[in-house]
């Protein structure tokens, strides 16, 4: 069995070489999922890593934001990676893929294009697996403290005494 | 000394309920020597202990208990369990307001003969009007400190205002300016000054906000004639084989069924927990719920045409900096039905978190179209829109008997359907709203639809007739003489103003009535 801990650290190389797929910009190893620069490693619990490099994929392609790292999109989805949630994850890959080889393609995480792999959500949307990733994305998403800078978005002031004193009315351009 | 009262007293006044209404009635009464038991489903926070932390404060002040919803509105659709944005706690909703405080316009009072008949609409006339409001009003603006009254300066405009400011003003909008608000411009009544930290929406820990958790609350206790017992969730209202109520029944914090004994009872728990209550409390005597003769309760529910516009600019604005709600124009509130409406509305500044922005800003919506917006938050900014919505009967809350609560109790459902006077008059808004934007650079605009509503208004409405509506002019029930609607649910049309300033008014003015009364032994 793999662990992050044996995966994060490696070059490139080694960390290819214990992969057994490299989709998109994930590679995914025997029980995880990894940055293919090995900046961070997900080691699976009850998800394949195939499935939750795809709904990783699947997260960034409906809420895309190219500065935000996949990391914390593996944040957003982890949840999902539970012993409840594991079949209906499951199943609802399987029906990703499936869309996604109606349209010619291998299967979703390597439909290359992120234009096609936007028709094939669209062509699932109204689906309540796509809903309840996309619904879990909303907080798993955008309520990480760490990519509020990413959107300028500088959180609580209080500690800091307010904004009174620090720019509060200091548009310069009107 | 907050006082402790036997569950057997039947001399106290019960009331359920602490927010803008309950906990100002309850100071109110305290200060006059009335005896008061205020029941408060939720816990106590303060200043202190709040968090600017927009999910994070959600689950520490919401009201998260099941509601169910249906209608054509959005809400239903896009958070059909959560019909609210209102708050559990001592203090209620009062944690949460914004602090804008406007009273009503002198028409607003009657706007079944201002507006004439509207199809659809369940207009009625209040049986109240401005002249006789506004001693009313002129205690609640010394009581909440508000701005730009009383020789109290106006807040500071933040980013978000200048930019609306200056808008509006090439517009051609001249009644524009940072709001009356409940939020100290300099220390007041004890109170320190707004440090322009945002988070007003998640409770102030300046205490700049007037809230009732740490005003009318304490001072009421501090009298020794008022007990708050929190965490104690009314199930029921009791009477007596003369109809006149003699309790109410209430699950405390450990979960154990008592029954509080009342001279006068008091519902002060919002347009849902009201009504919800008054209809849990049918009996053989009363089939269809408490106060019910005219069949109106529940029913002409009201939570103002709402909506939000945001906008980007080329350059940052950063509108989460200062006060959440420090800016209005007024121009639209007036009633001119050339534009194609009955009723006016407000545009006020308003911002949100990113977590927040994410959640409401197209609520379902995903793909670039939605992050790109996302991505320009930093220069972006915001406005609410909040105007007269019509009453309809079909608007309504009902016991879902398919749904219960913790405590075992049918759950509200709120229904709601849009009124074409509510659309035409949000669709102007959005247009003016946008121009505003326009006027000073947008490079794109975002029509926002309605969040969950914090403005639950008209469910258990005033009347002067009891077959028109619930309570008469002191929110005494038409049916039952020692039983009372002290919240927003009385509201007997909603106005274009946010309401809390009205609530206030009507609590004290209230509190002045029964205290008089019971020392006539009237009640």
């Amino acid at each position: 069995m793999t662990t992050t801990a044996d995966v994060r650290g490696m070059t490139r190389r080694q960390l290819l070489s214990r992969a057994s797929a490299a989709g998109a910009s994930l590679v995914v190893g025997a029980g995880f999922v990894a940055a293919p620069d090995a900046a961070w490693a997900y080691e699976t619990a009850h998800l394949k890593p195939e499935t939750f490099a795809t709904l990783v994929r699947m997260a960034r392609d409906i809420y895309p934001h190219d500065r935000i790292p996949d990391a914390h999109y593996v944040i957003a989805v982890k949840g999902h990676d539970s012993a409840e949630a594991a079949p209906a994850i499951e199943a609802g890959i399987a029906g990703l893929d499936a869309a996604a080889q109606a349209r010619g393609f291998p299967g979703y995480l390597d439909t290359g294009w992120e234009r096609d792999r936007v028709d094939i959500l669209r062509g699932i949307e109204d689906s309540a697996f796509f809903q309840t990733i996309r619904g879990g994305l909303v907080t798993g998403l955008y309520n990480q403290k760490a990519v509020w800078p990413i959107f300028g978005y500088e959180g609580e002031s209080y500690s800091q005494g307010g904004y009174i004193e620090r720019g509060f009315n200091d548009i310069d351009w009107l | 000394m907050a006082a402790s009262f036997d569950l057997t007293d039947d001399s106290v006044v019960v009331i359920i309920g602490t927010g803008a209404g309950g906990g100002v009635l309850a100071n109110e009464l305290a200060q006059k020597g009335v005896r008061v038991v205020a029941l408060e489903a939720g816990g106590r926070y303060l200043p202190e202990d709040y968090v600017n932390d927009e999910w994070e404060s959600f689950g520490q002040l919401a009201w998260l208990d099941p509601r169910t919803t249906s209608g054509d509105w959005r809400v239903a659709k896009d958070f059909s369990g959560l019909p609210a944005w209102i708050v559990k706690a001592v203090g209620g909703t009062t944690t949460h307001w914004a602090g804008a405080s406007l009273r009503f316009q002198a028409h607003e009072w009657k706007a079944a003969t201002t507006y004439g008949a509207v199809e659809g609409a369940n207009l009625l006339d209040w049986p109240i009007d401005a002249a006789e409001m506004e001693p009313w009003y002129d205690l609640a603006e010394k009581k909440l400190g508000v701005t730009r009254t009383n020789g109290i300066a106006g807040l500071p405009g933040n980013n978000n205002y200048l930019l609306f400011e200056k808008g509006a003003k090439a517009l051609g909008y001249t009644e524009v300016h940072t709001g009356r608000m409940a939020i100290n411009s300099a220390e007041y009544d004890g109170r320190s000054f707004c440090h322009q930290t945002g988070f007003c929406f998640q409770g102030c820990k300046w205490g700049a906000k007037w809230s009732a958790a740490y005003t009318d609350i304490p001072r009421g206790e501090a009298t020794g004639n008022l007990e708050v017992r929190e965490r104690a969730h009314a199930a029921r209202i009791l009477h007596d084989d003369a109809g006149k109520v003699t309790g109410v029944e209430y699950f405390d914090r450990d979960g154990t069924l008592q029954f509080q004994r009342a001279r006068i009872v008091c519902v002060a728990g919002n347009s849902f927990e009201s009504p919800r209550l008054l209809l849990n409390s049918a009996s053989s005597m009363f089939p269809d719920g408490l106060a019910n003769s005219s069949g109106q309760v529940g029913r002409n529910y009201m939570r103002h045409m709402t909506g939000s516009v945001y906008a980007t600019f080329d350059k940052p604005v950063r509108m989460w900096r200062g006060t959440t709600m420090a800016g209005i124009i007024s121009d639209e509130a007036r009633h001119d039905p050339s534009r194609g409406f009955v009723g006016g509305y407000e545009m006020e500044t308003l911002a949100l978190g990113i977590p927040f922005m994410a959640a409401f800003l197209d609520p379902g919506a995903w793909g670039r179209e939605f992050t790109t917006a996302l991505d320009a938050y930093e220069y972006m900014a915001g406005m609410w829109l909040v105007g007269e919505d019509m009453p309809q009967e079909s608007n309504r809350v009902t016991l879902n008997a398919e749904v219960k609560d913790q405590w075992g109790l049918p759950v509200a459902n709120v229904h709601f359907d849009d009124h074409p006077n509510d659309i035409a008059m949000r669709n102007h808004a959005y247009r003016q709203g946008r121009a505003v934007y326009e006027a000073v650079g947008a490079t794109r605009t975002f029509p926002t639809p309605p969040y969950p509503s914090t403005h639950n208004l008209g469910t258990n409405r005033m009347s002067e007739r009891p077959e028109d509506g619930v309570v008469n002019r002191w929110g005494q029930s038409h049916d039952i003489a020692n039983l009372f609607v002290s919240d927003g649910s009385q509201f007997t049309t909603g106005a274009a103003e946010n309401p809390t300033l009205t609530i206030v008014a009507l609590a004290i003015r209230q509190a002045d009535h029964i205290a008089r009364e019971m020392a006539a032994q009237t009640l």
